[in-house]
């Protein structure tokens, strides 16, 4: 299991499901769509538009000017990041306010229809930077809680799996990271993992729920490296195939931004430690073994390295 | 030791590695005394098969003495012959209790590999990719035998090496590619590929009560050889091979077809360019000529059983005939410890004698010219086994690729072969002396001889 702190979280735990958040959403797919009514009123009638302002009719120019609102808006409405677009849209309205400036000084010019539109494009310049800028700050303030759950069916009775389960000193043989797990009382332990760059990570636990032969539940205390908490739940499966295994696991990295970075470096998803954590659960509890290659002859001079980069290069397809 | 290792495309190098130490409490050392180059091997020779790395020891196929076991190795003890099955199973988890052997879900110790390509990863293999498990292979001295108490089958006294040596792999492939056919009493079975696994396929499918079987490849000997196993021969480059199978079930079709081919069947024409192409540009991972040509001829409702290997996506497999007329796909790596033990009795009541398929018998130290011969097909190579613990080029019709002095020091040493050009039948009895008077079997031993006589009279005298 990963209790390596500052892992940065997956993207579908990030959407805050806050009113706030709800309504930047909203103002931002509406700019979306104003960008491409906008756009197609410039690709459709750039004439009728070059006769409302009193120009010259400069066809191509409304046109290219066209594409790009629509582009901006069909990223807007289209991509998950968000942000990035809705700050090339402030970056397009300022490219208007410049041209509709120099247009301003020639004689041809319907004076209030030009500052009619020049009040426009102000207004949504206001809405579009607010709303990159809150979409942006909202980006940095996502809190880099993470949250596994997984799932493995090990042909064993949910009996022999709790009790083994149960005595914590177990885990470190198939939890990659963790480096040891000491009794200190009944419900309290001291756990110590493997930390990003060679740091330990230390931080005491208690079990919050202890349902035999069901359920196993813990959280750390107060003044943890890493804030984190889980559980383990055994559920006998259908047709005799054992034991569902499900394992649920928060943990809150401390160090925040930087943190994420640093640990992103050194480590891999989490879910894929919790998964192989629990495939090595199963095989010692199956095989009464962790099958393993490490050790075994090749023909090249380390073995290690090469096989490690392999394994990282195959884990890193999708 | 010496250890044949993958280095790259048609790279394959004998070297000297670390001898394999026990890792697990459940592994076996095997001295190995006879080893193989399967078809399989030439997909990653070939560069066909993702996740090899360079010096990674390749061969699936070989058995040899138990030299050290693990502390929870029971059934075993130092001294034992055994075959190795090529696929590396717990013999614990729901799998392996179905008797599922090659679905085993914990001996891969890099399942997350096999998952992306595959949905769910199947038992880890020796010397085949990383995805696979990445566990050192056979073709070397020594090799560690994870799982031993279930990979492992002991050999009784009285079967020569080269008699079951193929329990590993090939005999059980093919055999279970016709035990997926369903085969009943009167049944025509249609074999795509000659090679070392479609005729034991061939074999099979009449030990298992087809009538009529076609064997289907391109060169001569190799149809000479499923002519010799009982199988009626088409050679696909005469003869258009749909036209053929109709005309010769009166348009019903074959019962069953089996593909021994796999992913790198030899299409001739257009279908077979656009294979390549797409493959050349990684646009498709196989080429699935044979498997589209099985679905097209096999009868309604009949099986198509595929013991050739695929590895990824594939084009224009014709689904609609699949789903119209109501096929069986039956397909899977072999389930390899589920037969060892009938096959071996098949092998000693005399019913196959698996050794017929050998061509060239080599020195592990030629294994690199062993795959060169194998894969063009050269010297009529339908099987190279090799034998890490001889010092002699052994094998008649490979000697004309060991140097010369090799071969001079080899004839001076065994004055049998110094006739030069002997055949193999010469070569096979000068290195078994020991002849049954009953039935006319040669053993290198007294002992083995000994042993085969007990089954051979109580045989005659039933």
């Amino acid at each position: 299991m990963n209790f390596t702190p500052g892992y940065e979280e997956e993207r579908s735990g990030s959407i805050k499901s806050n009113a706030e958040s709800l309504d930047k959403e909203r103002l931002a797919r509406g700019l979306g769509w104003f960008s491409i009514g906008l756009g197609l009123v410039e690709i459709v009638a750039p004439r009728r538009l070059a006769r409302f302002l009193g120009v010259r009719n400069h066809g191509v120019l409304f046109r290219i000017m066209g594409l790009r609102e629509i582009a901006s808006g069909v990223g807007i409405l289209s991509q998950r990041q968000r942000t990035g677009w809705l700050w090339a849209r402030v970056g397009g309205d300022i490219i208007d306010l410049l041209a509709l400036g120099k247009v301003a000084k020639s004689e041809t010019v319907k004076p209030i229809n030009i500052a009619i539109a020049t009040a426009a494009v102000a207004g949504v310049t206001v809405l579009d930077v607010r709303c990159a800028q809150e979409l942006s700050d909202g980006a940095q303030a996502t809190d880099h809680t993470v949250k596994v759950k997984k799932t493995i069916l090990i042909n064993r009775s949910h009996e022999d799996l709790y009790r083994h389960w149960g005595d914590f000193q177990n885990l470190p043989r198939f939890m990659k990271n963790l480096e040891s797990v000491e009794p200190i009382t009944d419900k309290r332990s001291h756990w110590v993992a493997k930390g990003p760059a060679g740091k330990r990570v230390k931080w005491d636990a208690e079990i919050t729920e202890d349902r035999p032969n069901e359920l196993i539940a813990w959280r750390s205390l107060d003044g943890a490296d890493v804030e984190n908490s889980g559980s383990v739940r055994f559920e006998t499966a259908p047709g005799g195939r054992g034991t569902s295994v499900s394992v649920e696991m928060q943990y809150s990295p401390p160090a925040g931004v930087v943190g994420a970075t640093v640990a992103k470096l050194f480590g891999r998803a989490p879910e894929q430690e919790v998964e192989e954590d629990l495939r090595r659960f199963k095989q010692m509890m199956e095989t009464g073994e962790i099958i393993t290659t490490h050790g075994q002859p090749a023909g090249r001079s380390s073995t290690s390295w090469k096989y490690d980069q392999t394994v990282r290069r195959a884990s890193a397809w999708s | 030791m010496k250890a044949n290792c993958w280095y790259g495309k048609r790279d394959v190098r004998v070297e000297d590695v670390a001898e394999p130490r026990i890792l697990n409490r459940r592994d076996a050392i095997v001295k190995i005394t006879t080893t193989a180059i399967c078809g399989s091997d030439l997909h990653l020779y070939n560069g066909f098969v993702p996740t090899m790395q360079k010096g990674d020891i390749l061969g699936h196929e070989f058995m040899g003495e138990v030299v050290e076991i693990g502390p929870d190795v029971r059934n075993l003890k130092q001294g034992d012959r055994v075959v190795v099955a090529f696929p590396i199973s717990c013999g614990k988890c729901f799998f392996c209790q179905k008797e599922l052997f090659s679905l085993c879900e914990n001996s891969n110790p890099n399942p997350w590999m096999a998952q992306k390509l595959f949905g769910q990863s199947p038992a880890g293999l020796y010397g085949y990719t990383h995805m696979l498990g990445g566990f050192a292979g056979g073709q070397a001295e020594y090799a560690r035998v994870p799982f031993a108490d279930v990979g492992a089958i002991k050999i009784p006294n009285g079967l020569a090496d080269d008699q079951v040596v193929f329990l590993s792999d090939i005999f059980p492939t093919g055999y279970m590619a016709a035990e997926n056919c369903n085969i009943e009493p009167g049944d025509t079975v249609a074999v795509w590929g000659c090679g070392p696994v479609g005729q034991f396929a061939v074999r099979s499918a009449l030990l298992l009560g087809a009538e009529r079987v076609f064997g289907i490849d391109r060169f001569p000997e190799r149809l000479r050889m499923a002519e010799d196993g009982g199988a009626e021969a088409i050679n696909y480059e005469e003869a258009d091979v749909y036209d053929i199978l109709m005309e010769k079930t009166s348009g019903l079709g074959p019962d069953s077809c089996i593909d021994a081919v796999g992913l790198e069947a030899h299409v001739p024409g257009l279908i077979g360019a656009y294979d390549r192409v797409k493959q050349a540009l990684m646009l498709e991972s196989d080429r699935p000529h044979v498997f589209r040509q099985a679905v097209l001829a096999c009868r309604k409702g009949g099986t198509v059983s595929v013991p050739g290997v695929y590895g990824g996506f594939d084009d224009k497999i014709p689904l609609g005939s699949l789903m119209n007329k109501g096929l069986t796909i039956k397909t899977g790596q072999t389930h390899v410890q589920h037969y060892m033990r009938p096959l071996l009795e098949r092998i000693q009541n005399g019913e196959i004698d698996p050794s017929f398929v050998i061509t060239h018998r080599m020195r592990l130290e030629d294994a690199a010219q062993g795959y060169e011969i194998f894969l063009n097909k050269t010297d009529d190579c339908v099987k190279v086994v090799l034998k890490p613990n001889e010092t002699y080029p052994m094998t008649t019709k490979a000697n004309r690729f060991s140097d010369d002095k090799v071969l001079s020091d080899r004839q001076s040493d065994h004055s049998a072969f110094s006739k030069g050009g002997a055949t193999m039948a010469e070569e096979h009895e000068a290195r078994q002396p020991y002849k049954c008077a009953v039935c006319g079997a040669k053993f290198d031993s007294q002992d083995q001889l000994q042993n085969h006589l007990k089954i051979c009279t109580q045989k005659k005298s039933q």
